[in-house]
């Protein structure tokens, strides 16, 4: 036995393409249906990456700009948690990078002009792979909401932008985790392109205080689910024989 | 009580945003961070095969260029196969078969250096045209676009080709094709141009 074709992604789970309070996405979303393919081998496989393609300290964004001996100005935190599949067996190896403002809502990029200041220990962004039980942890400070062009008065909350591989480009995802409690969350109108509240829960890290390390640092848990896949128990049978 | 089913549910999908490349190229959103970008070399020196290179630009519904997207290439090596452990076969040493393209912030224009793919069979067994995969996340795109870039000049492989077939349209089928357009340097050039909606939308798959 082994695995075959991934499930069917639920797309009623996930936003459609045009969310119109998300004013950019009407003039970037298809007006076509996607034509549905049963995977093939160039959907079920994807890169892989190694210790050699990264380094241990990629994960700390608590060091991984600052200069030595300083650290950025924020609430320390670590954001861990695991990549499973919906079949709920760990995704070990796979690659999660993150990035996210600095604790004033500022983002290190040469696009972003809100008047918050630039942290001058802080990128925001981190990468790690996942260990042989899907378990990944970053550490960082918790970003601050921001404000962005969209109705006059729209605020982002809190997040942490996610992009994980998992084995097969099929499962190829970006997302974003909030923080539990963060009343812009129920305002955003892009946490709202998607549809089911159930769904929006999912995107939402618990403060895990089991995790956090006494007097140094408070933890959030954030997992990652990816699309789980069929075994193919017959697979003498593909042509229906 | 009823019986459960105990799958999980997938994370649902958000927007990458404008400042994707804070994440996935810093050096593009203007800061050095770290030793080694990752997607920046999808062949390797060593793979064989005619050595190719593809431009393009996302169009979106108003006809604009595009200015912050970021595309993810996956293909097989020129004798089609994958750097993949499910893949039976080798790759040659430095073979990734994996890219991360942006598009420049003044133009929209993208390109990337590769070799052109051999062709890859289906679940049962028959042969697919030459073709790279592509994911494009941006701004104002909730879940990633997946598509097929095609080469126009494989005109007898794409005919027989079973995805392409599964498109209705001949027309549609046309937006996956990338033509010849000139060389650079030696190295043939195909454009491959993505519009995200209107006339002549470019194929999204759901896969």
């Amino acid at each position: 036995m082994k695995p075959g074709p991934f499930y069917q992604r639920d797309r009623q789970w996930h936003a459609p393409a045009k969310t119109p309070d998300y004013k950019t996405s009407v003039a970037r979303s298809p007006e076509y249906s996607l034509i549905s393919l049963e995977t093939t081998i160039s959907e079920m496989t994807g890169p892989v990456f190694g210790h050699n393609d990264i380094d241990p300290l990629d994960r700390d964004l608590l060091s991984n700009y600052a200069k030595t001996g300083e650290s950025p100005i924020g609430e320390r935190i670590i954001l861990h948690g695991r990549v499973l599949d919906e079949n709920a067996r760990p995704v070990p190896n796979t690659l999660v990078e993150i990035w996210q403002a600095n604790a004033g809502g500022r983002y290190r990029h040469k696009k972003d002009m809100y008047l918050a200041p630039i942290d001058p220990n802080f990128g925001g962004c981190g990468r790690t792979l996942t260990d042989e039980n899907g378990y990944y942890y970053f550490r960082t400070v918790k970003p601050g909401a921001y404000p962005w062009r969209n109705w006059v008065n729209n605020w982002r909350p809190a997040h942490v932008h996610v992009s994980v591989f998992g084995t097969a480009f099929a499962q190829r995802l970006i997302t974003q985790c909030y923080f539990e409690g963060d009343p812009l969350i129920r305002q955003c109108p892009i946490v709202s392109t998607i549809p089911d509240p159930e769904a929006i829960e999912q995107l939402i890290a618990q403060l895990d205080m089991n995790a956090t390390i006494p007097l140094d640092t408070i933890a959030y848990k954030f997992d990652i689910i990816l699309r789980g896949r069929r075994s193919t128990l017959f697979e003498n049978r593909m042509e229906g024989n | 009580m009823r019986q459960m089913l105990d799958y999980l549910k997938e994370t649902p999908s958000q927007t990458a945003g404008p400042y994707v490349h804070i994440g996935l190229a810093p050096g593009a959103a203007g800061f050095d961070i770290y030793k080694h970008e990752l997607g920046w070399d999808i062949a390797g020196p060593n793979a064989k095969g005619e050595r190719i290179r593809i431009e393009g630009s996302v169009i979106d519904g108003m006809g604009s260029p595009i200015k912050d997207v970021l595309l993810e290439a996956w293909q097989a090596n020129s004798q089609g196969i994958y750097a993949h452990p499910e893949h039976e076969g080798e790759v040659e040493d430095g073979f990734r078969g994996w890219g991360r393209i942006i598009t420049d912030f003044e133009t929209g224009e993208w390109g990337f250096d590769t070799i052109k793919p051999g062709s890859v069979r289906d679940a049962k067994g028959k042969p697919m045209a030459p073709h790279i995969s592509l994911w494009i996340v941006a701004r104002g795109i909730n879940v990633g676009l997946q598509t097929r870039l095609y080469f126009a000049d494989e005109a007898d492989a794409n005919a027989e080709d079973p995805v392409l077939n599964l498109i209705e349209w001949e027309r549609r089928r046309a937006t996956l094709l990338a033509h010849r357009s000139g060389e650079k340097g030696g190295t043939p050039v195909y454009r491959f141009d993505i519009k995200l909606q209107g006339l002549d939308e470019t194929v999204f798959f759901d896969i």
